[in-house]
């Protein structure tokens, strides 16, 4: 939304809708991934967050959508950060100073990562590999034992992790937290704005459940 | 071509006014209405858009952590302009490309819209700082590189204009010193207060209760913070009205639709705008403060729109009011005032830089026995204690100065920010997830330990040579590191927070004591403060004690821009009291007879 300049007097401007409410991400194709970037971020999902008998794993829960839509968006392309140069390779106390922004950074790793695969790991793509397989080879990119051609496997898994966790616990609007199965699981009652009848009620769990940006499954008739 | 590279060569001059603002944030709209009060003509330049919380905020979508808390879209765009930073002289600093450490507001009611309403008054001996610890301690017990400073202007000064903008605000407290008699439940330490808080304390969740209990028991003196969410409806004394706060836990980084923190928005502007002598320009950045032949008259501002017109605004009176580092910018662009060197130890603007020294302490509980219920809070909900801000310790045997408040203000239950599992636990796989799922109604996260942060010769600010923003002008360059003197603090005070921590009961206590270097990427808080401070001396200070510039005296500059040194305390509660401040000055002295109001 382009903000105009304005001149404003004598009373308080109103638009409705001004703070532009945020759209519902939609199933369907990968806005981002390629077929094969989408299978291995799954399967790191699953990894990242497993299925376990409290809450879905973090493909079902859909963050591998969470961050395929994050990554098609501004985030994807850094919008809004400051992007001029010159790039110069900083200390790490003074944050990211690449000029890739999270969308090409996550290309280039994804790439890397199957071509690793490929190379040490039997000709296999990452999603092929067993459970086990998998886990120790995040372990190995993380303490710098298995290195990733021209990227920092160590960082790549940092930011999935981060960005895969985040899509778990963000509104399902976005398109992970399916079903609110992470804020389920811990207790989070979401978007309700109104405790008052609850903060004097010391030590005693909130009973209600969760509502979403986006309401509750069951405030929307079934189709078919 | 985009609207940046459009910006004219010839600005359109606009008609005169007696006064422009620049910035619309709580110090321009205070300073705004009372000198419309005045019968005078004044218009307002924001650089961010109208905001207003019905249209802005409503709460059937403003409670979204992703969009506000993480992609920060309330905030300032690095795009719009950023900084760069380093730790020390010899280093290269490097633009700061996506907000880390603080964020800088933009918009209509600037950091009063996001902000979480903590409302605090400074102790009497912050002002006074320099005289105060030398008289004590003696003047070698402050190390040789600090550069604090006595303020200028006292508590009982400025006591009239906190109790003015806490009643603007309707802040909720409790108070612990009326008129010099110590009162129950309040705050013991605090300067003498006129009257009471216009509000009741807000109510207090388990979590927050269990800490002040085990602060009590450890002989501290607990008490509720001074808070700008309401405990009760309230109508201010400019006839605007706030409703009662829901505890919904979407505060600070979040406009409130519900009209329950005090903001600008609901408690100023309503009235202001409909005055017939005042406007606001919004969406336009003033570039610069115009002055004429001489230096020391300020013209009025140039400011660009966003489809790139550049304007001129004259006016009799300037009034700077925008972010702290953004006015000591604006200052340094426009050639007002001389630059601090800190080789050669001269000059002002960009001197005595501070932002907070903030630790934590994480408890995790036995969840069979504790459910904090942590989503049910509020932006200034909790329990403090002030037994070590300041100097209410005696300092001589710990072998530094300055404190802070420790409080257990924990301010939500936002699952992306607060899912927090004990040391040692994978970062991911499954028993990341179980203890996720089993600490999170358990865990008491970073109580806050609310630091001072003292002045150093070696942190300041100036133009960076290399990076320029979307105009060409140059960023600002922060120079900032931590001293001895902050994190011996820190680790002490962490140790006390601590111990209060175990005695809640808490069957894991983690210490989070700051730590050096300073680093960009850690959020603390937004209290960046000081680069054009108040005083009593023109060589050492930016503005005299009305916060009038020393060599513009046409020009006023507001907000912790001022401070000399930071206290340890959230900064809003001095910035609102100093801007009623200046504006009493503006109103019963300089417009009768402009001028400088102190002649040095």
């Amino acid at each position: 939304m382009l903000a105009r300049a304005s001149v404003i007097r004598g009373s308080l401007p109103w638009r409705p809708n001004a703070g532009a409410p945020p759209t519902q991400v939609r199933p369907g194709p990968w806005l981002f991934f390629t077929a094969g970037e989408a299978a291995a971020v799954e399967a790191l999902a699953d990894r990242i967050i497993p299925p376990d008998p409290r809450a879905p794993g973090g493909k079902d829960s859909g963050c591998a959508v969470y961050l395929d839509r994050q990554l098609a968006g501004p985030y994807g392309r850094a919008e809004g950060d400051y992007n001029a140069g010159p790039f110069m390779p900083g200390l790490p106390n003074q944050g990211r100073q690449s000029a890739n922004g999270p969308a090409k950074q996550y290309r280039d790793w994804l790439a890397a990562l199957d071509t690793y695969c490929l190379a040490h790991r039997g000709n296999k793509h990452f999603v092929e590999l067993n459970d086990t397989e998998k886990d120790d080879l995040l372990h190995q990119l993380e303490d710098g034992k298995a290195k990733l051609e021209g990227a920092d496997g160590k960082k790549f898994v940092e930011q999935i992790v981060k960005d895969l966790q985040m899509g778990f616990f963000a509104d399902p609007i976005y398109g992970g937290n399916r079903d609110m199965a992470a804020w389920k699981m811990i207790g989070f009652p979401g978007t309700r704005y109104n405790y008052l009848d609850w903060i004097d009620r010391h030590n005693e769990r909130f009973p209600l459940p969760p509502v979403s940006l986006a309401g509750r499954g069951e405030w929307t008739p079934k189709a078919g | 071509m985009d609207a940046e590279s459009r910006v004219t060569a010839m600005a359109t001059t606009l008609p005169k006014k007696d006064v422009v603002i620049i910035g619309l944030g709580w110090t321009g709209s205070i300073l705004a209405n009372e000198l419309t009060d005045e019968g005078l003509d004044v218009i307002a330049i924001e650089r961010g858009p109208w905001r207003d919380m019905a249209t802005d905020y409503p709460p059937n979508y403003a409670q979204d952590e992703l969009r506000y808390r993480i992609r920060h879209e309330l905030f300032l765009r690095p795009d719009q302009t950023t900084f760069t930073f380093r730790n020390k002289m010899d280093q290269t600093a490097l633009p700061i490309r996506t907000w880390g450490a603080f964020m800088p507001p933009n918009g209509v009611g600037g950091g009063g819209v996001h902000w979480n309403a903590e409302t605090w008054r400074f102790l009497p001996s912050d002002f006074v700082l320099r005289t105060h610890l030398t008289q004590r301690y003696g003047a070698g017990f402050l190390p040789g590189d600090m550069t604090i400073q006595d303020w200028g202007v006292t508590y009982d000064d400025l006591e009239p204009h906190y109790d003015q903008f806490e009643y603007l605000c309707g802040t909720c407290g409790a108070a612990g010193n009326l008129k010099g008699k110590i009162q129950e439940g309040g705050n013991p330490f605090e300067g003498p207060r006129s009257r009471p808080y216009p509000n009741p304390p807000q109510k207090q969740g388990f979590g927050h209760m269990l800490w002040a209990k085990a602060a009590a028991g450890l002989g501290y003196k607990p008490f509720p913070q001074p808070s700008g969410n309401m405990s009760q409806a309230y109508i201010n004394p400019l006839g605007v009205r706030q409703g009662p706060c829901t505890y919904c836990g979407y505060c600070e980084w979040f406009g409130c639709g519900n009209y329950s923190k005090a903001s600008p928005q609901t408690t100023v502007l309503p009235v202001l705008l409909r005055k017939s002598n005042f406007s606001l320009r919004d969406n336009s950045e003033v570039t610069r403060i115009d002055t004429d032949g001489s230096g020391k008259r300020a013209t009025g501002v140039t400011f660009v729109d966003t489809s790139g017109n550049e304007w001129q605004q004259p006016a009799d009176l300037v009034v700077l009011c925008a972010y702290a580092m953004f006015n000591v910018q604006l200052l340094l662009l426009s050639k007002i005032g001389q630059p601090y060197d800190p080789v050669a130890n001269t000059g002002v603007i960009g001197r005595n830089f501070t932002h907070q020294c903030m630790s934590s302490v994480n408890g995790f509980f036995d969840k069979t026995k504790f459910n904090f219920n942590p989503f049910i809070a509020s932006g200034a909900i909790g329990m403090c204690i002030d037994d070590f801000n300041g100097d209410n310790i005696d300092h001589g045997p710990l072998g530094f100065v300055g404190g802070g408040y420790l409080g257990q203000v924990q301010t939500n239950g936002r699952p992306i920010e607060t899912s927090a599992v004990p040391k040692g636990t994978p970062k991911w796989g499954a028993a990341w997830k179980k203890n996720v799922a089993d600490y999170y109604l358990s865990n008491l996260k970073g109580g806050s330990i609310h630091g001072s942060m003292y002045s150093y010769r070696d942190v300041y600010l100036d133009l960076d040579p290399t990076y320029k923003d979307r105009f060409g002008r140059p960023l600002m360059r922060m120079t900032i590191d931590f001293h001895d003197n902050e994190l011996k603090a820190a680790a002490y005070m962490t140790d006390k927070y601590a111990e209060i921590v175990k005695a809640m009961g808490a069957s894991i206590v983690e210490k989070e004591p700051r730590k050096g270097p300073y680093d960009i990427t850690k959020y603390q808080t937004t209290h960046l403060n000081g680069g054009a401070i108040m005083g009593s001396d023109p060589k050492t200070s930016a503005l005299n004690r009305y916060l009038q510039s020393w060599d513009v005296p046409n020009l006023f500059v507001m907000g912790a821009s001022a401070f000399p040194q930071n206290a340890g305390y959230n900064p809003t509660g001095t910035v609102g009291a100093l801007a009623y401040w200046a504006a009493k000055a503006i109103r019963e002295q300089y417009l009768k007879n402009p001028g400088p109001l102190v002649h040095a």
